[in-house]
């Protein structure tokens, strides 16, 4: 059954696969030369009052420059290379779980320095503050899941 | 501003959207690591696969930049356990009852001018200002 729904949906796994691997590898590389795996630095930008390193801002801007410039013209195409179609978030109103989960997330951002990119990637460094982090992390995803059911 | 790396943020955010492009030209799927990881927890076959690669390519950036790089990954956390599990919750929670963090609505939403992803994002950053603020200033608690 699995065989049949794997080539529904793809053409080529092996492609898929490829894409999949070597996105998550330059996400990685691109928080690391950043700086932004480092908790430290993510609270220096979150600490308007201190000594304010601004760096956090650069990343999204360079990222958000790159993304901006180029989705559109992805998106124009009827389909992506290796998926019969886009998989984009279809909900377009603001509503209380966005706010929400948007404040607690900001909290929890400000206290530990992380956020859930740069906590998979420094996963591998086996720091125990980011063993810990991502394990309380996956445990904080498994009971939304919980809750929203 | 003396921690600022002006030049070493622009570069690592290009990676980073171009990771995001890659992702949305090839599979037609957005880069946002939240709701990769919390599919990747809850779904089955295919969707798992890819998710649990592009995981595994996180992971491997790090052992990769270790094995290339003469330069060590500086990861300094100030909070306590007991703070970190509190932000691991907070952030595991949040983040999926909020659709997104900061790659899935900062990186990608912005770029596909989402009213959603861009009231999250601010949100989330007023959020972090707030509590960095309250736990450094007001409260002195060193984290």
């Amino acid at each position: 059954m699995s065989i049949a729904t794997d080539h529904k949906n793809h053409e080529s796994t092996f492609a898929h696969s490829t894409v999949a691997l070597l996105s998550g590898l330059l996400f990685g590389l691109g928080l690391i030369i950043s700086g932004m795996v480092n908790p430290g630095k993510v609270i220096g930008f979150l600490d308007l009052a201190g000594d304010w390193d601004p760096s956090l801002l650069f990343v999204m801007g360079g990222g958000v420059a790159v993304t901006t410039a180029t989705f559109w013209l992805v998106l124009r195409r009827e389909r992506p290379l290796f998926e019969t179609k886009f998989f984009l978030p279809t909900k377009a109103d603001l509503d209380g779980r966005l706010l929400t989960g948007a404040a607690l997330f900001g909290i929890g951002w400000g206290v530990g320095g992380l956020c859930p990119g740069p906590a998979i990637t420094a996963l591998a460094t086996l720091d125990p503050s980011v063993v810990l982090f991502v394990g309380a992390m996956l445990l904080g995803m498994v009971l939304q899941n919980l809750v929203a059911e | 501003m003396e921690n600022f790396t002006p030049l070493s943020a622009l570069i690592g955010g290009s990676f980073i959207g171009l990771s995001a492009v890659i992702m949305l030209a090839g599979n037609g799927r957005i880069a946002g690591i939240s709701g990769i990881l919390g599919g990747a927890i809850s779904s089955r076959g295919e969707e798992k696969r890819w998710r649990v690669l592009f995981l595994a390519g996180l992971l491997l950036a790090t052992l990769l930049y270790q094995f290339v790089s003469s330069s060590p990954i500086t990861i300094e956390t100030q909070a306590s356990p007991e703070f970190l599990v509190v932000a691991g919750l907070l952030v595991g929670f949040g983040t999926r009852l909020g659709s997104g963090c900061t790659s899935g609505h900062g990186i990608c939403g912005i770029a596909r001018f989402s009213k959603r992803s861009f009231v999250a994002t601010a949100t989330f950053m007023l959020f972090g200002f707030i509590t960095v603020y309250v736990t450094r200033h007001l409260m002195e608690l060193g984290i």
